[in-house]
């Protein structure tokens, strides 16, 4: 059984400023929920840089040897075929389709390792907290397993800063 | 905040200085290489094209994002502003060329019985060369000193007008650019090779343009930041000019790669031979330019450190900027020159001494006004500004 408080703010400034206040005291936070991306919570929150960029580079990369060779061993080695008068190994006429080929695999690879990554994907558990964040409310998700002067103590900083339906909640 | 630029001595002498180490090349230069005519002349529009591409980049920069209603540059905008300043010069550099016409530009000469040089004549003939250029400085001076200007009177007044105004003149000089920047590729660089011609040319001669002024401007920001002016600029600022430098290395490439693919496919002799010239000619060159230009800051530029990073992201820009000279001038030199042309102490002589002037215009232009304008409506923005 896990407890937690969650709390809710209509203003995203309402939001960063409370976010900032509880990393100051050294209270945890589990998650925080947007409707939109907001500026600034990834500094305040403290996250770390997402890793997705390089599973883009080498994936594209993969890409890139995959589609050139492919290319040199198809049209120079297994079946030649004069086209134009051009060299078989005609290196500007696999540049677009070498380019096109990273493009795909670097794109398919971030999709599919940020679902993984994410646990999303086929069959996935709809996981949404509250049908509100996904329109006008943020919420702060905060571990509450450690004391009951937890939830009061975070319950008077978070009233100060503005938010409402601050609540303990449990589940499985 | 102190945001008054004061041209130092010793930066006045360091300019001076290379000016003056450009003087010597060019004597080293008449004294080692008996330069022919055709050579200086080459030199001067060469160098009068890059300087001019660079200054041409600050009114564009400013244009382009006052009619996007950009926010994140307006804390910059002085710096692309003094960039502007050197066109009148540009425009007397470039007027020199009435002397080196018969030199330049082959189309010029008059018993050449050339049936294709003869069916472009209408455009390509001597008076009309020069009355457009007379059309494009008009319109680049003229517009760039009345942003300028009303860029001082926002200064002065909070007057909302003043910004509707900018706008107006940016789109104006939008449409122009739109134009006169084909154009005047096509007059002072393609037609170097009278009988050649390619529809893409003026976007890819634009498209060097931008790369290199952003260069440029990054530059000239680390340059001022190291010494300890410019604090309102910070690392969101470097990280979309950045951007910008990869991004624009990119399209360079695109471009290029499309110009060269398309030629080498249709296999046409009368085109081949533009990049046939280049490829015998210069093939060390030719290749040098594609890793200067693409390769270099591809990978450098494409991780998010490395654009806020600035001496990183200076570095790469001192590399594109050689990039790009070179590039204007393998375009130029086949078609001048010959095959047999070579970078020697006259080419980069010339380059020095212009870099000395330029440099002397637009840091006096820096320190005349304070490096952080006033009253634009989207400067409070400029400070807050996160990528």
């Amino acid at each position: 059984m896990r407890r937690y408080i969650s709390a809710y703010f209509t203003d995203e400034e309402d939001l960063l400023r409370a976010s900032k206040i509880l990393m100051e005291k050294e209270i945890s936070i589990l998650d925080v929920l947007t409707p939109f991306p907001v500026h600034g919570l990834d500094k305040v929150l403290g996250l770390k840089e997402s890793k997705l960029p390089t599973v883009g580079f080498i994936a594209g990369a993969i890409g890139t040897i995959f589609a050139f060779g492919f290319q040199t061993w198809a049209f120079v080695v297994d079946y030649p075929l004069f086209i134009g008068g051009k060299p078989h190994f005609a290196i500007p006429a696999f540049i677009p389709i070498t380019f096109e080929v990273t493009v795909l695999f670097a794109a398919f690879a971030m999709v599919f390792a940020f679902l993984f990554r994410s646990k999303l994907g086929l069959g996935a558990k709809n996981k949404i907290h509250d049908e509100r964040i996904t329109d006008d409310r943020f919420v702060i998700i905060i571990d509450a397993n450690e004391s009951d002067e937890h939830f009061e103590n975070v319950k008077n900083i978070l009233e100060h800063e503005d938010a409402h339906d601050i609540q303990l909640k449990e589940n499985q | 905040m102190n945001t008054n630029y004061i041209i130092s001595k010793k930066t006045k002498r360091v300019f001076l200085s290379i000016s003056v180490i450009g003087i010597l090349l060019i004597a080293l230069g008449f004294l080692f290489q008996n330069p022919e005519s055709k050579n200086i002349w080459m030199s001067v529009l060469l160098n009068n094209l890059y300087f001019l591409f660079l200054s041409l980049f600050g009114v564009l920069f400013i244009a382009l994002h006052k009619i996007a209603h950009s926010g994140w540059h307006v804390s910059l905008k002085r710096i692309p502003e003094a960039l502007s300043t050197f066109l009148p010069y540009a425009a007397v550099l470039m007027f020199l060329l009435i002397f080196g016409m018969h030199d330049l530009y082959h189309w010029t000469h008059h018993d050449l019985h050339d049936p294709i040089i003869e069916g472009k004549s209408a455009y390509l003939n001597v008076p009309f060369f020069f009355i457009r250029m007379a059309v494009y400085f008009a319109g680049w001076i003229g517009l760039s000193y009345l942003l300028r200007k009303n860029s001082m009177s926002q200064d002065l007044s909070d007057d909302y007008k003043y910004h509707k105004q900018g706008k107006v003149l940016a789109a104006l000089f939008m449409a122009f650019f739109a134009v006169s920047s084909s154009t005047m590729s096509w007059d002072w660089i393609m037609s170097v090779d009278p009988h050649w011609f390619s529809t893409l040319f003026g976007w890819y001669v634009f498209i060097g343009l931008f790369v290199s002024g952003i260069a440029a401007f990054i530059l000239i920001i680390a340059f001022l930041k190291s010494q300890g002016h410019l604090e309102f600029v910070n690392k969101e600022h470097l990280h979309d000019l950045g951007k910008y430098l990869f991004g624009f290395s990119i399209f360079w490439m695109y471009l290029w790669f499309f110009q060269y693919m398309l030629i080498w496919y249709s296999h046409i002799p009368e085109e081949t031979i533009y990049f046939a010239q280049r490829l015998n000619g210069f093939p060390v060159l030719f290749f040098t330019i594609l890793v200067l230009n693409f390769l270099f800051p591809f990978l450098a530029l494409m991780t998010r450190n490395a654009k806020r990073n600035i001496k990183w992201l200076a570095m790469v820009a001192s590399v594109v900027l050689i990039g790009q000279w070179l590039n204007i001038y393998l375009m130029l030199s086949p078609g001048i020159l010959g095959e047999t042309a070579q970078i020697g102490f006259i080419e980069i002589g010339a380059a020095c001494l212009y870099l000395g002037g330029f440099l002397w215009v637009i840091f006096n232009a820096l320190s005349k006004k304070p490096l952080l304008c006033k009253n634009d409506p989207f400067l409070e923005e400029s400070f807050h500004y996160e990528t």
